[in-house]
């Protein structure tokens, strides 16, 4: 039997970023990951302004320049133009990587294939097939004070993206604090999935079935209502 | 004390065959283009290379893959726009690939300019770029092996330098470049523009001359993105 993966009322891509920016501090140092998570930095609520990190040596980077107007020694981890803010800083590598695994980032937003109920995360490559390629995705899931997922609930042939062990060669073992999905907001703790809101229009029963592991609540289970964008 | 050399032929002209190169850069940004291509123009073979990308279009180090100069690639991120060079040679078996998480390819290069020949990184542990590694655990978590990478040659690009060597850059073209300049045995720098000594304010100097051995001038360098979209073939 197939499972309704209610493709009917799932956030889209720009919903899922907004839901994750509203957790974002003012005056937080973050990392967004290289695609879907650089879309957060756009939903950040009005009054408050992250400083945004990129792993190639700048904090406090902004929007892409106008066509034209690009500077090809001011990109990002993606190699897009950016701009800078005021209160921007450059460093070399070696410094970047010392603010991701010192512990000097807030928060790490990142892309998944998988994510596991022990916080295990696969995102870097699907088999042993084609070119290998990493860029800074295993050095980002370790010490940001929360590392969050943002993802679609399933794959687009319906499979769990939430599981309980990775099938995917992993990026990161037990690095995974919250994700963000177009269903649900989940965190893990204590090595399980604990369900903290879930979109109004369907129950826990379809959110489940939809779900490889095990889904625990240790408290009330809020609406997730994020604003038509 | 004068580190300036005359023109690009002679900059490049101690590279060789087997030797292994790093080159600065992420991607176009802070990547010595034209010091490259002097070097594609002396086509040393069997190089090992040491790069955060393994080249883009047919320029650059991917024009090096092309004119088959490179034995080995050493990257984290052997993907780009255009990435038919490395994929070719790669999934023929023409071509090796050590792949380093870029966190962990930073530090080994800066280990190697300071003189630690390993060090414990959180990075990789758990995953198939830690099989065969030295695991060990301190405070309760566990750390991975990683060893040095040092360099016969550095070639880097920075922004100004005075006839000691000393370096600026120009903003997120520093990237792996400074730290490339410790780790080689020679570093060779292309820079847009030299200055007398004192041209550079002391306070800020980013690589001190010590780490730099010799430095061409290439005012108004080409920029690797532009080149890309223009369609530029170097071989």
């Amino acid at each position: 039997m197939s499972v309704d993966t209610r493709d009917d009322i799932k956030l889209s891509n720009a919903q899922i970023a907004w839901r994750a920016a509203q957790d974002i501090a003012d005056g937080a140092y973050v990392n967004l990951g290289i695609g879907f998570p650089e879309m957060v930095a756009r939903y950040q609520p009005p009054g408050r302004q992250a400083i945004f990190h990129t792993e190639n040596g700048i904090l406090n980077f902004g929007e892409a320049p106008a066509a034209g107007e690009e500077d090809w020694d001011l990109i990002n981890a993606g190699k897009k133009a950016v701009t800078l803010k005021p209160g921007a800083a450059f460093f070399h590598h070696a410094d970047s990587f010392a603010m991701v695994r010192g512990g000097h980032l807030d928060v790490a937003i990142l892309g998944a294939l998988q994510v596991a109920e022990n916080g295990d995360l696969a995102n870097w490559r699907v088999g042993s097939k084609g070119v290998p390629a990493v860029g800074g995705a295993m050095d980002l899931v370790h010490g940001a004070k929360q590392v969050f997922v943002i993802t679609e609930h399933v794959t687009k042939n319906g499979d769990p993206k939430l599981v309980e062990r990775c099938t995917f060669p992993l990026t990161g073992v037990a690095c995974i604090t919250r994700v963000y999905t177009s269903h649900a907001v989940i965190d893990i703790k204590d090595k399980h999935f604990v369900l903290r809101e879930k979109l109004p229009g369907m129950s826990m029963d379809e959110l489940q079935a939809m779900t490889g592991a095990p889904l625990h609540t240790d408290g009330p289970v809020a609406d997730l209502v994020v604003p038509e964008l | 004390m004068n580190k300036i050399i005359g023109n690009l032929a002679d900059a490049v002209s101690e590279i060789g065959d087997g030797a292994t190169v790093m080159i600065g850069g992420f991607g176009g940004s802070g990547a010595p283009i034209e010091l490259i291509h002097a070097l594609i123009d002396k086509r040393p073979k069997d190089l090992t290379v040491i790069n955060n990308n393994a080249g883009n279009g047919r320029i650059g180090i991917a024009a090096m893959i092309d004119a088959g100069m490179v034995r080995k690639m050493i990257c984290s991120f052997p993907k780009s726009s255009d990435p038919r060079a490395f994929t070719e040679k790669y999934l023929a078996g023409e071509i090796e690939l050590e792949l380093v998480p870029q966190g962990t390819l930073a530090e080994r290069i800066r280990a190697g300019g300071a003189g630690i020949p390993a060090f414990y990184t959180p990075t990789a542990y758990g995953t198939e770029l830690a099989e065969g590694k030295a695991i060990a655990e301190f405070d309760g978590r566990h750390y991975v092996q990683e060893r040095w990478l040092k360099a016969d040659f550095a070639i880097v690009k920075a922004h100004v330098a005075d006839n000691y060597g000393n370096l600026t850059y120009n903003k997120a073209g520093r990237n792996f470049n400074p730290l490339m300049c410790m780790a080689a045995a020679k570093t060779i720098v292309q820079v847009s523009k030299v200055v007398e000594a004192g041209g550079i304010d002391p306070e800020h100097v980013v690589t001190p001359g010590i780490f730099v051995d010799r430095v061409v001038e290439v005012p108004n360098p080409q920029q690797e993105e532009e080149m890309i979209r223009a369609g530029v073939v170097y071989i």
